[in-house]
Parts: structure tokens; C-alpha cells; sequence
């Protein structure tokens, strides 16, 4: 993402009068609304618009656990710099929720913009704002007579309005409601017509009095958008994923339903017209990893996907693919938890239960995408990881990631050939007379496997969760137990030179060093801008992409006087796995945890290392 | 009447002799029914020739599930976690439709800890032959009581059981199995019969196979021991099986005597009336005989339902004929040009 200019200081000390000089392409405008009122179009659009005028954007959609009736809040920050990451300051609400619409009124800071339904007399909340008060459900009325499509123009006549307030061409309104509409001529036409009638209304009627404004950029050509439950489907099918079982969970139920989409369209087999694939909506998730775990086995390339909750399920399927060595892939989009948690909302907290998932001593490999890229790259690279180390490989995303609609690159088509690691054929069995399962014969600690149906009395061999020795014979010995489990370990040792290794920015005179990884990737860039332009700190930056952790990470920490570990969990549980696993000083660790439940921004983080820093701002 | 040529000794029609459907040696007790159904699993497979090389043997955890390792042993096993196998062996016939699936659980693993997974699995028909090894009891944990136990059966300790028992039988049918048998452990006769069918069967084949433990619920009050069994076992129908590469030689019945039954592969299924009539083709008709002995506490054994036609979930879902394990790279990685499209459409 390149940075155009430097952002100039913004936030703390707007007020009205402050506010005169223009604000460009550097803002965020909120919509509440309730789910189930048909915003996702409006919003859509709305976001579509921007990103076509080539102003970095995103979108971030804050929703209930419900169906229809409860709020939702949506939020698109512009940003020249290039800044995706959730901005901490709403600048213009658009208040569409009667029922949250004082309270959203209050959370603003003085003048910023309110966009209202007229009824809801939101100016007499507070006098320190800017209101541009609009009769929505009158105009929805003059725009179309249907009365249950009303509400639905209602939402897309904030999108004209908003366009007419901050100049957002036309042109890209129509165009993104073309491309959200696809071939419906008559959705197309009539929500062409509420806009207008939003933009109409605000010409007439309201002349401007904000700051804030979009001109148009060029920093989005050729860019694409994309949301990570997509990406990882996409990922999935380019990868060459074969048996798919799966249950449905928020808020990953949508990486399997575009997975489904994409593999009717594109994995029929042209020659017979019959399905390469097979995607099986499963009982549970213990049947859903059950069912992954069987195919891998057999040699598909299988996977499954699930939330929280899931990965609690399948832990004891867990285990048994990582004794017995099948590959698989899990993804697991992070909600917030324990329990059923908040459905909706985003988290990292299930890393240190990925990592050890099981009883017994187990490390898993877990992949840690930060951007839309990597959910794409990560999951071509996970089936290649399972089936090269024979071991379930975890794609830990969250929800922040896997549902919001983020800008990226378009997708790099996978350069190197699938991997399908050490497979023995009928000729390798019948040239080496026999083999055994779980030997370490290339002193990798990877062993090699046949696939049932090779034919050769001795290509077959006995699977078990129970204690096995090299042969893959039952066994209780206390020697072959350990030579077994130590093997596994090794291996362990032996993915760290295949998983991802971390990114490293920056490593300088600075005293201070940070650490995140996944979605909390994208406040980052912001927060360092934001350290070193009012503080004063260059702060260095490791990026980690996968469990294991490599000796990156040490070394990075060694550079540094104070690291901070910054994460969306209470407990800090990568911070304790650095910790723990790559031997560092405890006391140089610090853990800057957000746990809210909606994605991380960077003035929180700013705000958390300036005051562990213990220092005044530099003004 | 020409004399047909010499067949070679002691080996099947692909070869192979009966050792080579033995696995390893059992570690079950002594007498115990699931050792006797082993040696019918292995007569069924030698007879019918299956290619071990091609067969999956799943199971759950239990003494039940142990015994895979001790048929087949050039098959390939996959022994999971406590009641999925179900799963486990969903997922290895998706990647793999041309191997013949068998499955060996318990009346715990199945009928407890993994009951859901029992019945999603008879739900999509996933082409295998599931065996519950059946006595009623824990075996592993030494004595505890299964959800097959008889109402009022006792423990040796003496301890009654006082809930209704689970009847598999009817719960497979229920949830769409088309091949349901019931059999016991001492009849290896009807029960090698019952195999062959399974082996012919496309889709879930069905078998709960009453198998005596010896140690814990062999004694007096036990409905799951060998003497109440052969006591009490009542056929249903005497069952003949003609394999498909055999001639069928047409013999003369009295009418309404013998039904045949049509396997998909050709093989073929005779059953001859005995006590009572019986067409194990009504699916209503099986339920309410399961009802009604499930009432009166008798031993019927023999094929409850049959239903060769109906389609497996392999066929459902339209798969390749090549096992999905095996298809190569440019089957299952589509070209740049998809990315390109996919990539532009979202610009």
C-alpha cells in the first residue's frame, strides 16, 4: 500500500471552526442502521464508489447475532495514505437507527457530520455537530409507491446524498450500483432513481457546511475487492482441494458457501461433467474434521472451516491427525469467545488453543494471513504444508478478515507445482520390498505413506490413535512411545523451515520493537506513523505468519530494549508462546491487548505503548 | 455334461489364498463372538475375491474396534477416536470411491458416544458395510452397560438395567439404510451369507451381530450371551448368496417359497421361506416386525430390509470416476486464465 503524503495531524483537536479547511480523502462515515433493512447494498455501493474514484478504502461492518431488527453499524474510511485499518473517530454518521441514534450522536466527537432521518430530530441532542437532516422515508415514497421496497430505497437515497455532499462522481455511484445489481435492469434503474433523489434533495436543500470531501486518485488501478472468506476459498480451489466437509458456523460459514459457488463453476471435469470435488455439509464439526481427516488420509486434498466453538470440537480429531500423521486443512475464521462469545464480533483468541489443540503433547501449525494476499496465498500454501509434513495445518484468520471487504492486489497465480509430499507408489514399494510407516529415513523426521488402493501386500499399514511404533504396529512400550512422540517434535522443528517466516520492518536504533500478526496487521503501518510523527519513536515492527515460531523472533527481540506483543485477546497469548517457546526475557515482553470485540486501530495501540513508555507527548 | 476345467487349488477367483485374508493374531478373549465374526469377514472376503489391496477397514475404539487388525491384513486400517468412525470412513470413501469400505464397531461405539454420526452416515448412504459388534456391554472398561442392553438384563455384579434398549435395526432403517441385517456370532452359516450380501451391496449395508462377551455378559441373566442366543434365535428365512461370477443355477421352488433378490453387481440373494412369511423388500412391513419382536423379546435374525436400487452418495454427488485421491494436477488446479476472470470480475 503506498502513503501519498503525510498525514497531517487530525482528530484531537477538530472543532467547527478548525474544521473550515477542507478534510480529503482522509475520513470515515458510519451508517446505522438494523440488519435485515437491505444497508448491505447501499453500503456496498457506497464503498465501491470510493475505491472506483481511486481513493484507498475499506469497509467494516459491525453486526448483531441476529436476522433481522437488531442494529448494525457500517463503517468505509477513506484514506489517502492507505490506511485500512479501523479509523478510532467516526467523522460522518449517517443515523438511520432509531433506536441507537441519540446514543450514536453522543459517541461523536465536536463537529463532526449527522446525516438523519428528519423525524428523528437528532439536533437537539447536541449543538457542537454539523446535521444535515433528510425526509428519507418521504423521498423513498415519491421514488416508489411499493411499500416494502421503500425501506430499501430509503438506504440508497443516503448513498446519493452522501455522494452529493463529498463529491463522489456519479458516474462510479451508477457504475458500482451496475456491478451490485448485475443484470437486474429494474433494481438497477430504481436505485439509480433514489439517488438522485438523494443527491437532488441535499443540491436543493442543504448547502454544505463540513469539511470533508473525496477527489478523486489513482491508487487503486488494477486493485481489486475482496473479502477474506473469498480469498480463502479461492485459495482453497487453487490449491486443488478435493473433499471439502464442513458445518456451519459464523463467521466462517461463507468461506465454504463461495468455496461451493466457485467449484461448481470451475471444477467440473470439462471431459464428463462430473464433479473433481466433493463438499459435504457435515452433522458437526466433530463429523466435519472426522470426514477431512478420513479423506486425507485416503489422499485428497481435504480441509474444513469453522469458528471457535469448532475448533473446541475438534480437538480430539485433532490429536489423532497429528499422531497418526494425515494431512488436513482447518480454517478457522476467530470470533469472540469463550462460549458462544459474541458470534459477530472479531478476535484473536484462539491462538493458544490452535496451537496445543488436544490432549496429550501436541504443536500444530498454525498460519497467521494479515491481508487479503495472503488469506489467498496461505491457503494455497496450507495444503501443500499438511500434505509435505503430514499434519493438520490451522489457517487462523478472523472475523475482521474473513467478512469485511478489503482492497488488495490482485491474486499471484500459485508459481510452484502441488506438493503432495512423501508418497510411496506401488514401484517404490515393489523396489524397496516393504516400507515402514513411521520411520525417519531422510533424517527430516517426515515419514513416508501409501494411499489405500496401492496395490502391494506390502504398501498397507495399520492407522491408530493408539500407541504405534515405526511399523505402525500397536505397541505400549515406553521406549517406542517416546521415540515416537520425539520424532514428532522433530518434525515440528523440521515445518519451521517450510512454514512463512515473519515480516521484519524497520530494525534501527530505536529502543522499541513491536509485534502482531493477522488483522492487527492493518492498524499497524498507522501506529508506527503515528509513534514517530507526535512522539517521536521508531518503533521497528516483526510481522509473525505462522506457529512455529522461528528464530526470527528471538533475534528481532534481541534487538530491542522493550518489545510490545500487540494482539485482539485478553490474556496475551502469543505474547505467553514467545514467551514460552522462543526463550526470550519475560520482563522485555509487554502485552498491548485489545478485546472489545470490533477490530483493533492504531490510536489505541499509539495510545497503550506511549503511556507503557511513560511519555509525554511531543508537541 | 462337460467337465469344467481345473480350477488351482485352494485360492480364489483373483488368486489368492484364505491366508491371505488373515490379519493379525486377536488379543481378545478367549471364545470371545468377535474373533468368530472375524473368521466369517475373512471367509466372505476370500470367497468373494475382494482385492485387500483395495479395501479401508475403519473402526472406532473399543474390542470391536481392535478386530480389523486381525482380518485383511494387506488391507489398509484406519483405527480412529471413541464413536466417528462414521467420519472417518465418510471422508476416506469420498477420496477414494473405489475402495470397499468396511467398518467394525461396538454397540458403545455406536450406539452411544458415536449414535449422530451412526446416523448422518445411514442418512447419506455412504457406500460401506457398517458391523456392530453386539453384546450389550463396555468390554475395555471392564463390564459397564451399553444402550443395547435388554430392559431388566443384569449385570454379573448384578445390577439390572432398567432403561429400554437402543435397536439399531431400527434405527438404520429409519434413517434410509437399505441393507439391514441382524445375525449372530454362532450362526456362521446365515452370517458369512449376510457378508457376502454387504460386500455386493452398493451403499451402506447394515449388520448388528449379537457377539457374546465372554467375560462380562456371558452369565444367566445376560440377553447377549451365547446360550440365550442359540436358545432363543428364530430365522427368519434360510439365506443362499450367489455371487455374481457364479452361475445361477435355476432351481425349481414351490411358489411362494423363495424370493431372490437382485444385487446391483449381479450377485444374487436367495431367501427360502421358513416359519413365516416375510418379504424383506417392504420397508414398513421390517419396521413393524422390529416393533413387534422388539415387544415380545424374540431372537430374529436374518436380511430385515433390502433395497439394491437405491443410489449412494457417491452417485449423489456426481463424482468423477477416477477416486478424487488420484486425480492430477490439471485436474484439480484450474488454469490462470480462471484467476484472471475471477480476479477482473471483482475490479
Amino acid at each position: 500500500m503506498s502513503v501519498s503524503t503525510t498525514p497531517t495531524e487530525l482528530g484531537e483537536d477538530s472543532s467547527p471552526q478548525s474544521m473550515q479547511q477542507p478534510v480529503v480523502n482522509d475520513f470515515s462515515i458510519q451508517v446505522a442502521t438494523v440488519n435485515g433493512s437491505g444497508s448491505q447494498s447501499s453500503n456496498n455501493v457506497l464503498m465501491r464508489a470510493i475505491f472506483q474514484m481511486g481513493i484507498p478504502v475499506s469497509g467494516k461492518n459491525l453486526f448483531p447475532s441476529n436476522i433481522a431488527g437488531l442494529p448494525t453499524w457500517f463503517t468505509i474510511r477513506a484514506s489517502k495514505y492507505g490506511y485500512v485499518g479501523r479509523k478510532k473517530e467516526i467523522d460522518i454518521l449517517v443515523a438511520m437507527n432509531p433506536e441507537t441514534a441519540t446514543e450514536d450522536v453522543l459517541a461523536l466527537e465536536p463537529g463532526r457530520v449527522v446525516v438523519y432521518e428528519e423525524k428523528l430530530n437528532l439536533q437537539s441532542v447536541r449543538n457542537d455537530l454539523i446535521y444535515y437532516p433528510i425526509p428519507f422515508s418521504q423521498l423513498a415514497g415519491q421514488v416508489i409507491q411499493d411499500i416494502r421496497l421503500r425501506k430499501l430505497v430509503a438506504n440508497m437515497i443516503y448513498v446519493g446524498a452522501l455522494a452529493q455532499m463529498l463529491d463522489i462522481e456519479m458516474a462510479e455511484v451508477e457504475s458500482a450500483i451496475s456491478k451490485w445489481f448485475k443484470a437486474k435492469q429494474k433494481a438497477v434503474d430504481l436505485n439509480i432513481q433514489a439517488v438522485a433523489a438523494g443527491a437532488e434533495y441535499i443540491r436543493n436543500n442543504l448547502p454544505k457546511r463540513d469539511p470533508y470531501r473525496l477527489e478523486r486518485m489513482d491508487q487503486n488501478v488494477g486493485k481489486i475487492i475482496i473479502d477474506g472468506n473469498s480469498a480463502c476459498a479461492l485459495g482453497s480451489m487453487f490449491a486443488g482441494v478435493s473433499v471439502v466437509t464442513w458445518y456451519p458456523i459464523t463467521p466462517s460459514s461463507s468461506l465454504c458457501e463461495t468455496l461451493i459457488d466457485y467449484m461448481k463453476k470451475y471444477r467440473i471435469d470439462p471431459d464428463t461433467g462430473k464433479a473433481t470435488f466433493a463438499i459435504v455439509q457435515a452433522e458437526d464439526e466433530l463429523a466435519a474434521l472426522g470426514m477431512a481427516i478420513g479423506a486425507g488420509w485416503a489422499g485428497a486434498r481435504s480441509m474444513t472451516a469453522t469458528a471457535g466453538p469448532g475448533i473446541s470440537l475438534m480437538a480430539e480429531f485433532s490429536g489423532l491427525a497429528y499422531y497418526t500423521e494425515v494431512p488436513c486443512v482447518i480454517f478457522d475464521v476467530q470470533r469472540v469467545g469463550p462460549s458462544t462469545g459474541l458470534p459477530t464480533r472479531t478476535a484473536q483468541g484462539d491462538i493458544a488453543s490452535l496451537y496445543y489443540l488436544s490432549h496429550g503433547d501436541t504443536n500444530h501449525i498454525v498460519l497467521f494471513p494479515s491481508d487479503m494476499e495472503e488469506c489467498f496465498d496461505f491457503a494455497v500454501q496450507a495444503f501443500d504444508l499438511a500434505e509435505r509434513l503430514q499434519q493438520p495445518v490451522f489457517v487462523a484468520t478472523d472475523l475482521d478478515l474473513g467478512m469485511n471487504n478489503w482492497m488488495a492486489d490482485p491474486f499471484k497465480y500459485p508459481l510452484k507445482p502441488m506438493d503432495r509430499g512423501k508418497v510411496l507408489t506401488r514401484e517404490d514399494i515393489e523396489r524397496l520390498h516393504g516400507f515402514a510407516r513411521y520411520k525417519d529415513v531422510d533424517g527430516d523426521a517426515i515419514p513416508y505413506r501409501t494411499l489405500p488402493g496401492t496395490e502391494h501386500p506390502l504398501a498397507a499399514y495399520f492407522t491408530r490413535g493408539s500407541g504405534h511404533n515405526d511399523q505402525a504396529k500397536y505397541t505400549e512400550r515406553p521406549d517406542d512411545y517416546e521415540k515416537t512422540v520425539d520424532r514428532l517434535a522433530r518434525k515440528y522443528e523440521t515445518a519451521k523451515t517450510y512454514v512463512p517466516q515473519p515480516v521484519i520492518r524497520f530494525v534501527g536504533a530505536s529502543e522499541v520493537g513491536l509485534i502482531a500478526y493477522g488483522s492487527t496487521d492493518a492498524a499497524m503501518e498507522e501506529c508506527r506513523h503515528q509513534l514517530h510523527s507526535e512522539y517521536g519513536i521508531e518503533a521497528g515492527y516483526l510481522r509473525i505468519r505462522a506457529l512455529p515460531l522461528t528464530h526470527h523472533v528471538k533475534d528481532f527481540i534481541d534487538g530491542f530494549k522493550r518489545v510490545y506483543v500487540i494482539e485482539q485477546n485478553r490474556d496475551g497469548q502469543l505474547a505467553d508462546l514467545i514467551k514460552i517457546d522462543a526463550g526470550c526475557e519475560g520482563e522485555k515482553i509487554r502485552k498491548i491487548r485489545h478485546y472489545k470485540g470490533i477490530p483493533i486501530d492504531a490510536r489505541f495501540i499509539t495510545d497503550h505503548v506511549v503511556e507503557m513508555e511513560g511519555i509525554a507527548r511531543k508537541s | 455334461m462337460s467337465s469344467p476345467a481345473p480350477k488351482p487349488k485352494n485360492v480364489n477367483r483373483i488368486g489368492l489364498a484364505m491366508a491371505d485374508y488373515k490379519g493379525a493374531p486377536s488379543t481378545l478373549c478367549s471364545g470371545c463372538g468377535h474373533d468368530a465374526i472375524t473368521s466369517q469377514i475373512i471367509k466372505a472376503f476370500y470367497e468373494m475375491g475382494v482385492n485387500p489391496s483395495h479395501v479401508a477397514k475403519m473402526s472406532g475404539i473399543g474390542c470391536s474396534s481392535k478386530s480389523p487388525a486381525y482380518f485383511l491384513s494387506t488391507a489398509y486400517g484406519f483405527n480412529g477416536v471413541h464413536g466417528r468412525m462414521p467420519s472417518t470412513a465418510s471422508g476416506a470413501m469420498l477420496a477414494n470411491r473405489s475402495l470397499t469400505c468396511i467398518g467394525v464397531s461396538g454397540d458403545g461405539d455406536t450406539a452411544a458416544i458415536g449414535l449422530g454420526q451412526f446416523c448422518h452416515l445411514l442418512r447419506r448412504n455412504i457406500p460401506m458395510i457398517y458391523i456392530v459388534e453386539n453384546n450389550g456391554v463396555y468390554g475395555l472398561t471392564k463390564g459397564q452397560f451399553s444402550p443395547t442392553a435388554d430392559l431388566g438384563s443384569a449385570l454379573k455384579s448384578g445390577v439390572v438395567n432398567d432403561l429400554p434398549a437402543v435397536d439399531l435395526c431400527s434405527i438404520a432403517i429409519e434413517f434410509g439404510c437399505n441393507y439391514v441385517a441382524r445375525s449372530f456370532a454362532g450362526d456362521p452359516k446365515q452370517l458369512v451369507a449376510l457378508l457376502k450380501g454387504a460386500i455386493s451391496h452398493r451403499g451402506t449395508a447394515f449388520l448388528d451381530v449379537i457377539s457374546p462377551c465372554v467375560t462380562f455378559n456371558n452369565h444367566e441373566s445376560s440377553t447377549k450371551s451365547y446360550q440365550w442366543a442359540k436358545e432363543h434365535e428364530e430365522l427368519l428365512h434360510q439365506i443362499d448368496f450367489i455371487p455374481h461370477f457364479q452361475p445361477l443355477e435355476t432351481v425349481e421352488y414351490d411358489e411362494g417359497q423363495t424370493a431372490e433378490v437382485e444385487m446391483r453387481d449381479g450377485s444374487h440373494i436367495r431367501l427360502r421361506k421358513l416359519e413365516r412369511d416375510y418379504n424383506p423388500a417392504d420397508r414398513a412391513a421390517a419396521l413393524n416386525l422390529l416393533q413387534h419382536i422388539r415387544e415380545s423379546g424374540e431372537f430374529l435374525t436374518g436380511l430385515v430390509y433390502v433395497n439394491p436400487k437405491a443410489k449412494d452418495f457417491i452417485e449423489l454427488l456426481d463424482l468423477v470416476d477416477e477416486p478424487l485421491a488420484f486425480l492430477p494436477e490439471s485436474k484439480l488446479r484450474p488454469g490462470p486464465q480462471v484467476l484472471d476472470e475471477i480476479m477482473r470480475e471483482m475490479m
